[in-house]
Order: C-alpha cells, then structure tokens, then sequence
C-alpha cells in the first residue's frame, strides 16, 4: 500500500485538499490521519467532514491535542490558539465533537505505529525535537516504523546500531529507502500550518511494499486560506501564519 | 546466514554456482538466473558478511549499499539485477564486471605517465557520474575499481558510501565509517562523510600509487597513523620517479592536499587535466623533487589546524565546467561581444569553474603551404591566437581555462563530442547570424547543439537592427 500520511490540518480545507489530490495523483490508496483537524484555521467543520468520510472507508484518524481541547481546554494553549478552538467548538456540529471525542490516541497496523505527538505517553503530547525524544518515542512504540505529526517540522530518525536515533532532514520529493529491522520515525510535518517559512502544505506517502518513505511540499492557494481566517474573525497573527509559513 | 548457503542453493529462483570471494564486505557468489530474470551477462550475489570484528558493520554496510545501487545509473557501477528485501536473507544481485581489476595494475606499478593519465581519467569519469547522482564513494581503492576492456572504470562496494539525499546510516559510527588506511582522505577521519572532494583525495592516493608504485602514505594501521595525514605532505612523486613529468606530479598532489578546499573542485577537472597534460596549470607543487622542508611541513600543520569545522554536505554543481563555443572564422562578427558579456555574467556567479574555449574550424587543406596561415599548424595557431584575444578582456585566471582548435567538418557534433567527453555542465554559442536565417533554423550549430546535448545550453542572439519585437521569435527550446 501508498499510504498518505497526513497530519495537523488545523482547520485548513485548501491545504487538505490540495494534499489529497496530490496524493491520489501519486496513487496513494491508504490514509492515516494523524491529529489536530481543527484549531488555528477556520474551515473546522469541512475538514472534519473529510476527516470522517475517510475514516469510514478505512483511514486511521487520531486524536491531536487540538481535538482533544474541543471536549476540555487545556491551560497551555495560547490566546490564538484558545480562540481558534473557541470558534471551532461553536461552530462544529455535536456529532462531529463526538467524532472527535471518540478518536483513539494511536493506532497500531504492523509494521506501523501512528500516534500523534509521542508514543511515549501520547496522551502528554511530547514534542519529539531531540534524538532522546525520538528515542523514547520508538521504545515505547515497540514498531518498525512510528509515524507522527505534532511537531509541525519534517524529520526523519532512524535508530544507529549503537541504538540511539539519528536525525534526517529529509529533501521533498525524493523517495528514501526505509529498510528494516532497524526502526523509523517519521514525522510528517504540517499540512494546514508548516513553520519553517515556506507557506507550501507537508505530508508524506510511506509505501509498504517498497519500503520507502517520501516527504512532499505541496504548494497551495494559503491566501485564500488566510482569508477564510480572517472572514471568521480570528486573530489576525493566525492568518499572517499560514501566509507566511511561520 | 551466510554460511548456510551453499552451491546448489537456490535463493529466490536464483542457484548458487559457487563462492568467488569471502571478506569483510560481504560474501559473493556466481549465480545462475532463472530464465525470466536474465539479463544476458553474468551475474553475481552478494550477501553480507560480518567484518572488521564489528558484528554491526557488514550489516550495516549492507543496508547502505542495498539502498544506494540501485538508485545509481550508467556504465560506471555494476547494474543491479535483484534486491533480496527479506531481512533474514538480504542479498543483491549485480552484473559481474568483465574486465581486469585496478588492484592487479598496481601490483604492476609504476606505470609510464600515460598510462597513470589514462587510468585516472577512466576513474575520475566514473567518480563525477556518482557524484552527480548525489553519493559520494568514500572508500575508493584498487580493490574496489574494475576496468572494462574498453577502458571504462567501474566502482564497486558502496558499502560505506554517503548519499546526499538518504539518511547516512554510518553518520554517528564514525570508527567504521572511514575507509581503507592508504587511501582514506584527512576529513573522512574527522567524521566529514558529504564531501565528494574526499574521492578525489583517494583518487590522487591511487595516481600516486599507480606513478610510483608506493601509496603516499604507507599503510598504517593505527589511527594515529592515518592521521598523519591531516597535515604531512607526501614525498613528491618524482623523488621516486623522476621519469614523472612536472604536470603530472601536479595533478596527484592536488588531488592530494590535505585541505579539500585546496583540491580540484570535481572529479571532472581531475579528469580534464589528466586527458590535456598541456593545459595544467603549473604551481610550486610540480617542481619539488625533494621531501618538504620544515617550513613547508609547518605550513601545512598550520593550515590543519584551523579546519575544525563540518561543512556541509557539497554539492558538485558549485563548480560546473563551462564549454564556450567560438566563431574565430569571423572574428568581427557583432555576436562576439553579446557572448563576452554573457560568459562574463555566468563566470561571476560561481567561485569555481572550469572554462573550454572552443573554435571548430573548418580542415586545413591537405600539405603544407607556402605561407605559415595556409598550413594545417599555421591555421591552428592562428585560432589559438583569437581565442586567446576573446577571452583576454574578461581578465580570467588563465589556470582555469583552456584554450582547443579543432578542425571539424560539423562543428555542432565536434561541440557535443567535446562537451560529453568532459563532463561539460553549460554550453555557451551564439544564434545563427541575420544571414545565416535563409537556412532553415533547425540546421543551426545552435539548435542542433541544443538538441543534442546532455547539459544547459545558453544561446546568446543577437537582435537584428530594426528589427520589430515580434517577428525575432525563434525560440530555442
């Protein structure tokens, strides 16, 4: 199977979109979606509508710090952040909340796990932005291959023969053979809020069979998606994000 | 899982023939393919083995190389029949090289100059074609080079290579990952692995070895040993050989030097200067004749010191050879100044290049005449002449570009032969001339150079005077 791996949506159709398409067009025919479809944007409800239709048909979907603070805030998000989450709790329908609700933490399709943040205690939404994290990501996981979103960057660890993890920074568009049994940690990057000043939307296909791993950019109309932001009435430093890729 | 397989075995439809080599790189054996996988040569499998007292390295070594072979095209690597994906039972299966091995040669060392040339443009060529796939050899050595019988060289065992594109699995196991003792360069055993300028550094270990039978360095086998080499200076070859000619001695020490800034920026100029002995610009490094003095050694000590940092990882496309092409049968042409200033503004943007100014001229009638311009000699040095005084306004270093007269019946095949045989990176020429228009523009030099290259072509045009905006639109593709 090319299984697009799709992560922090954020709320923002025009990026997902423009992933999905890119992805069909390089013949994905698996999905895992791996958290946070609603805060900082402000197409929330379709997105989470896409989340769902794929879901049904087989996708994995997870639950992000994002969606979990749709049931209960949590105090560390910011004013943005917290007024994104506001607007999407008022405007998403209750059954998509219970969607939302309902999401697993990580999901486990050998040879695979998906977890949003860490599979280290996903519920504490760890960032993985050192080799030790990444380490106690994969000892928990136990997987070849761990594939998760959280932080909004792309990066690739792969476990050394001495046994710690090694940071790759992967080139967009190139396939990387990812061979086992050594074990891998994929994190996807961002496909509705990317940070590295490049407004074009991230995600990655893993193809299974071929064992190979390639992390794509995918430009997209992110004025639009800055309009939709401001047309909601958020902060305006969350539209100014998406133009500018920050 | 090596030792389990034996003539006879089949692995994946393909049956064991026989053990051709043990080592700590892996086992290979000769194998017979089944029928719809042959591939009309021989072949051969390879399968890790376990090296080195490491029980991780062949392993890993294996990995590397099952990633990057496959990835690499052309002539210069074996071509990859099979990749056995089961991690119980990895194995590749490649083309078995005809042709002699560089490590039998060197046993026949020292060679004559031309032969060294010749060898060590074959390697340099097939050096730049991996690098320009992005990977880096990293443990180039005469056991890892074949020759074919037409000369071609072929490198083996990328089990240490680097790929600039793919994780480096060796990245943090830096006491595997420098290559073999006489031939591994000064930054290989500082943890650099992204430099292609490190297989230059093993290729000038080989020409030296192949000139004077002797590897600059010995063999050591401590570490302490190899890293001599971060600062000492090699005997300069002609101390052993004098028969080896100022040029060549030239080529191998800056191949040699111990800093990669101060080597030949690609394996494409190692190869141009090995193939123009003419054309190498001669420094101090060519005359010495004696071991380095205290002064010199110093120098160098010196200089080792201050290369701490890790640079990263290079790209070869920094340092491109450029082919500009030269009408000097009508040197009044008003084309000549529009290229001036276009070689000019493309020189500028890189720090280092290689510049070939060419003239394809028509052939010099048969015999001598009278007159020196009317002789095949006299025409050559006529042309050299113009070529010289084109160049001369830009105020170039003269070291890094080269000046060639050829005569040529069809000057665009003469272009595309010369460009392909030097790994040239930018064609330079002018559009056809107002009066060259009548012909139909798909017989232009221009186009069919454009055509048929396999690199940039920048064509610089001319706009006719008086000519409106539209009716000057042959694009070249």
């Amino acid at each position: 199977m090319r299984i697009a791996l799709l992560s922090d949506i954020h709320a923002n159709l025009e990026a997902l979109e423009a992933c999905l398409a890119h992805a069909r067009e390089r013949s994905a025919d698996g999905y895992a979606l791996l958290g946070d479809f609603v805060g900082y944007g402000a197409d929330a409800v379709a997105v989470v509508d896409i989340v769902r239709r794929l879901a049904s048909e087989g996708a994995v979907a997870l639950k992000g710090n994002h969606d979990a603070a749709i049931e209960r805030v949590d105090s560390y998000f910011n004013d943005d952040a917290r007024a994104a989450l506001d607007w999407a709790r008022r405007t998403l329908t209750d059954e998509q909340k219970r969607f939302l609700a309902a999401l697993p933490l990580t999901v486990e399709r050998a040879p695979v796990r998906y977890v949003h943040a860490s599979a280290a205690s996903p519920e504490r939404w760890e960032y993985i932005d050192s080799a030790s994290a990444a380490l106690r990501c994969v000892q928990a996981s136990g997987s070849t291959y761990t594939f998760c979103g959280h932080v909004h960057d792309q990066q690739l660890y792969f476990a050394t023969a001495r046994g710690r993890m090694s940071p790759f920074t992967p080139v967009a568009g190139t396939p990387v053979p990812v061979r086992g049994p050594r074990q891998w940690l994929g994190l996807v990057g961002s496909v509705g809020q990317p940070r590295d000043r490049n407004p074009a939307a991230a995600y990655a296909i893993f193809d299974d069979a071929k064992r190979e791993i390639t992390f794509f950019r995918v430009p997209y109309d992110h004025h639009s998606a800055a309009a939709t932001i401001r047309r909601a009435g958020l902060p305006e430093a969350l539209a100014y994000r998406v133009e500018q890729g920050i | 899982m090596s030792a389990r397989i034996r003539p006879g075995d089949t692995i994946d439809g393909f049956t064991i023939d026989g053990l051709l080599h043990a080592g700590g790189n892996g086992y290979l054996y000769r194998v017979k393919p089944p029928r719809e996988r042959d591939p009309g040569f021989p072949v051969l499998m390879k399968v890790p083995g376990v090296g080195r007292g490491e029980p991780t390295l062949g392993v890993v070594s294996f990995e590397i190389e099952q990633a990057i072979l496959p990835q690499l095209n052309g002539l210069h690597v074996p071509k990859v029949i099979a990749v056995g994906d089961d991690p119980l039972q990895p194995y590749l299966v490649m083309e078995a090289i005809v042709g002699e091995g560089l490590a039998a040669l060197v046993q026949r060392a020292p060679l004559v100059p031309e032969a060294v040339a010749e060898i060590g443009a074959a390697i340099a060529d097939a050096l730049h074609e991996i690098h320009r796939q992005h990977v880096v050899h990293l443990d180039l050595k005469p056991e890892n080079v074949m020759l074919r019988p037409n000369g071609d060289a072929v490198l083996l065992d990328f089990g240490f290579s680097h790929h600039a594109r793919y994780p480096d699995l060796l990245a943090e196991e830096q006491w595997f990952a420098a290559g073999s003792a006489a031939y591994v360069s000064p930054e290989q055993l500082r943890g650099h692995r992204g430099d292609p300028r490190s297989d230059v550094f093993a290729l000038g270990a080989i020409l030296y070895e192949l000139a004077t039978g002797e590897p600059p360095f010995g063999e050591p086998t401590t570490y302490a040993g190899m890293r001599d080499r971060l600062w000492r200076l090699p005997l300069p070859p002609r101390q052993l050989q004098p028969a080896i000619p100022p040029w060549l001695q030239e080529v191998i020490l800056h191949c040699l030097e111990a800093q990669a800034d101060r080597r030949p920026p690609t394996a494409a100029h190692v190869a141009f200067d090995l193939r123009h002995p003419g054309e190498v610009a001669l420094t101090r490094r060519s005359t010495w004749t004696t071991s380095a003095g205290f002064a010199r050694q110093l120098r160098s000590w010196w200089r080792s010191q201050r290369a701490t940092q890790i640079p990263p990882v290079r790209n070869i496309a920094t340092a491109p050879v450029i082919l500009i092409a030269v009408d000097t049968e009508h040197p009044d042409d008003e084309r000549h100044p529009a290229m001036q200033r276009a070689a000019a503004a493309i020189v500028a943007m890189y720090a280092e290049y290689r510049l070939l100014l060419v003239s394809a001229i028509r052939a010099a009638p048969l015999g001598e005449g009278e007159r020196l311009e009317d002789t095949a000699s006299g025409k050559h040095l006529e042309h050299r002449n113009r070529l010289r005084a084109w160049i001369a306004p830009l105020k170039l270093p003269t070291a890094r570009t080269s000046l060639h007269v050829i005569e040529s019946a069809g000057p665009a095949a003469t272009i595309l032969a010369l460009a392909n045989a030097n790994h040239v990176d930018l064609i330079i020429l002018g559009a056809p001339a107002p009066g060259e228009r009548t012909l139909a523009w798909w017989r232009s030099v221009a186009s069919d150079v454009t055509a048929g290259a396999s690199c940039s072509v920048h064509v610089v045009r001319v706009r006719p005077r008086g000519a409106g905006d539209t009716d000057d639109v042959e694009a070249v593709p």
